[in-house]
């Protein structure tokens, strides 16, 4: 770290972090009342719970369509492409690096908001675990006009992608605490200014896919 | 190619710097001059987003509550609107009722004078019958036929006269019809009547013509008196079958004959008032809703889809989708009968008879049969009968039904090593026409032929009936001879149930089942059906095994990665 001077960058604008923080309290909503559905536990009751879970669903799978069609009119669906690149860098910073005070092998910048890991989460979640669950929870609500459908092979499908969901859920909040300080990554999707090493270098070829020409 | 992009810089002036990317679209005009104030506002819009997310279906649904009325209330309001009987005719008026009557056969007489085709009707129902074909060839179903129940076991053939006190004839199986029984709207003990007119006949003392006046006109008014069958002219068989109060149907008792709203709210005196024909509608005195081998109504059609359709199920006036619009209990109707949620219980005023056990019958005190009185002050052992376990407030049990049952009657074999079903509900989750449906599952101890593995049918009442002669090889004998059925003289008991649907006791709807009556791990009340995955109540163990895993698993990995950092300070030496 020759240079530790840190530097405020404007990194995710006003529609990203206000579709992050209600689509996180919408997975969070709905994780609590479909455990609850599941007969995991009871809290706010069995029907309102299904209420809350069908109206909250139905609600998020219709602003996720509007997510979407921000991510292609603007262009930031390239922020998920897949890169094998510093993969192993990263993942190696993470198992290692990180107790042996390394410097992260990949800083975040406006072009690059997600290291090569992060991408392929992202992805992982955005466009199939997601989408998974948002199917697979229209055809729950749906299975009665279904016809000759049988709801036990949507229900486990459903309930898989929602574990999955709550692991994620669970590595995600502790990854931001991995930032230079605990609560930088917390503090930079709530006000959109990220703090990063002012020296960092942003190499071309995280940025090559969207550079524009 | 470069853009501006403005920095601040921790403890130095805020500085422009070249961003590296061409992709920021970082512009002044858009972008917050001050990031500080922004977030709150972010923070404040999710804020509300959520407050509406979560407060939405609830306040949606109040409001739905306050503008709109079920459709299943709806449609039965306006089918029961016009429900005042009128009639062209006063019976009281009528010459042919004013005569001095002498038989129940006159006063059947005097109706059929009018209403000539009445007793011609009558006597093809099961009502007078007593019998009706069942699809296995040369079995007759009903209390006359082949058919034996866990009570009384069987009518043997109307030889057992104790039955007959429920037969619509005034003589047993002998003589007219007694319309009486049905349309009298006075209870009016004609046969002990006509036996003291018989006595007296003849007889000219002034006093006792005067009680043959008195008499004479006691039967006038109780025949002019004539009606529409009520609660109580049904309810005189049907509250009391098996051979007394509540023994049998368990949503049939004499609470019926005058229940309130939370005992029943269609018959209730504080409310609609129906008498039984109201659903049980009848077409040339052949009365909707026996069930046997085939299902009350054939198709399940509302009023709006054929007016001239019975009215005996729920669905006659209250639709296949009674509840408010996009609720989700219209969805649970293809698969759940209305009875399942709306009768929580049944047995709710009287006592119900759960259980009946021939083995102990024939105990004598003193040489003398005798009864025992338990809780509610019903029997729990009567020596002519065994013993008894009455309950109230009794929660039904549930089976997929098609409308039909299976029965086992006097001539099937059975399995003496299992419990025997006499009777048995039908369906499967597979038949469309079938629903989850709520039952009263009468158990009981009966005799069997240990030989022809045959249920048998003691005679009970009558000189040589078992409550005379407490000889049951005796009565099983003389019993089975008057269906043909032959015994081969040697006995046992076996343990048998028999099923009642549950359909009359409609609860008012703030007390049907919640959901987690049946959407419940623990107790579901529904545990014992197949067929349909139900959430709430069913997981797939191996599944859950694996979620756990890796909640617990992502949970303890990040804790042990933290505590890393923690104690290697993040490899940084300070």
């Amino acid at each position: 770290m020759a240079d530790t001077k840190l530097v405020k960058v404007y990194l995710y604008t006003r529609f990203e972090r206000l579709w992050h923080w209600f689509q996180a309290l919408m997975i969070i909503i709905l994780m609590i009342t479909g455990f609850e559905v599941h007969g995991l536990y009871s809290l706010m009751g069995f029907e309102a719970a299904v209420e809350v879970h069908n109206f909250v669903g139905l609600f998020w799978l219709g602003s996720f369509a509007f997510f979407a069609f921000w991510l292609v009119i603007t262009g930031e669906w390239k922020q998920y492409i897949p890169t094998t690149k510093k993969l192993f860098a990263v993942a190696r910073y993470y198992a290692w690096g990180i107790f042996h005070g390394q410097d992260h092998p990949v800083q975040k910048s406006p072009g690059a908001k997600h290291n090569p890991l992060q991408r392929l989460a992202y992805l992982g979640i955005s466009a199939m675990l997601l989408p998974v669950q948002m199917a697979t929870g229209l055809l729950y609500y749906l299975y009665n006009s279904l016809g000759d459908v049988s709801l036990a092979p949507i229900a486990v499908i459903h309930t898989l992608a929602a574990y999955l969901l709550v692991n994620f859920l669970i590595i995600h909040v502790y990854m931001t605490t991995t930032g230079h300080s605990l609560f930088s990554h917390i503090k930079g999707m709530i006000t959109g200014w990220e703090e990063i090493y002012d020296t960092t270098k942003i190499e071309d070829w995280e940025t090559k896919a969207t550079k524009k020409a | 190619m470069g853009i501006h992009l403005k920095q601040k810089v921790r403890g130095g002036p805020t500085k422009t710097v070249q961003a590296k990317t061409a992709f920021a679209r970082t512009n002044d005009s858009y972008r917050p001059a001050s990031p500080g104030s922004w977030w709150t506002a972010a923070l404040a819009a999710v804020l509300v987003f959520g407050i509406l997310a979560v407060s939405g279906p609830a306040a949606a649904s109040v409001a739905a509550a306050a503008q709109e009325e079920a459709l299943g209330l709806k449609l039965a309001k306006q089918a029961v609107r016009a429900d005042k009987h009128w009639t062209t005719v006063d019976h009281s008026k009528l010459d042919v009722l004013n005569q001095n009557f002498t038989s129940g056969d006159q006063i059947t007489q005097a109706c059929l004078s009018c209403h000539t085709d009445a007793a011609m009707q009558f006597e093809e129902t099961i009502h007078w019958t007593w019998e009706v074909p069942s699809e296995k060839p040369g079995i007759m179903n009903g209390k006359a036929g082949h058919a034996v129940n866990n009570f009384c076991i069987s009518g043997n053939a109307m030889e057992d006269k104790s039955c007959l006190s429920c037969h619509a004839g005034w003589d047993g199986t002998d003589g007219l019809v007694n319309c009486l029984a049905c349309h009298g709207e006075e209870k009016f003990p004609f046969k002990e009547t006509f036996a003291d007119l018989a006595a007296f006949e003849g007889d000219d003392d002034p006093d006792i013509l005067q009680i043959v006046e008195e008499l004479q006109s006691g039967i006038r008014t109780a025949v002019k008196n004539v009606t529409l069958p009520g609660r109580n002219n049904c309810g005189e068989c049907h509250f009391k079958g098996g051979g007394g109060d509540g023994v049998k149907h368990g949503d049939l008792d004499t609470s019926m004959t005058n229940p309130n709203r939370m005992l029943d709210v269609h018959m209730a005196v504080d409310g609609p008032d129906f008498s039984c024909t109201r659903c049980h509608t009848t077409v040339k005195h052949h009365i909707a809703g026996r069930l046997y081998t085939r299902p009350a109504a054939a198709e399940r059609k509302s009023l709006i889809e054929d007016d001239m359709a019975s009215k005996i199920t729920c669905e006659s006036c209250h639709s296949a989708t009674p509840h408010k619009a996009s609720t989700k209990m219209n969805d649970h109707t293809d698969k759940v009968s209305c009875q399942s949620c709306h009768i929580p219980e049944f047995a709710r005023v009287n006592p119900t008879m759960m259980w009946w056990d021939w083995t102990t019958a024939g105990k004598m005190k003193d040489g003398k049969p005798y009864e025992e009185k338990g809780e509610f002050g019903k029997p729990v052992y009567k020596s002519i009968k065994g013993d008894f376990i009455w309950a109230k407030n009794v929660t039904p049990e549930y089976f997929w039904y098609n409308g039909s049952f299976d029965n086992i009657g006097i001539k099937d074999e059975i399995d003496p090593q299992q419990v025997v079903e006499v009777s048995h509900p039908l369906g499967s989750p597979d038949d469309p026409d079938a629903r989850i449906h709520p039952f009263k599952i009468h158990r009981g101890k009966q005799p069997y032929d240990k030989i022809n593995k045959q249920l048998v049918a003691p005679l009970l009442s009558g000189a040589k009936g078992f409550w005379t002669t407490f000889d049951m090889d005796e009565a099983i004998t003389i019993g089975n001879q008057t269906l043909d059925v032959p015994y081969s003289g040697e006995f046992d008991y076996v343990e048998t149930t028999y099923a009642f649907p549950i359909t009359h006791m409609v609860a008012p709807a703030e007390n049907a089942l919640a959901c987690t009556a049946c959407h419940i791990r623990e107790n579901s009340r529904l545990a014992g059906i197949t067929g349909v995955y139900m959430p709430g109540r069913d997981r797939f163990d191996l599944l859950d095994t694996f979620g756990m895993f890796a909640v617990l698993g992502a949970l303890a990995g990040v804790m042990l990665h933290g505590l890393g950092r923690f104690f290697t300070r993040n490899g940084r030496e300070e």
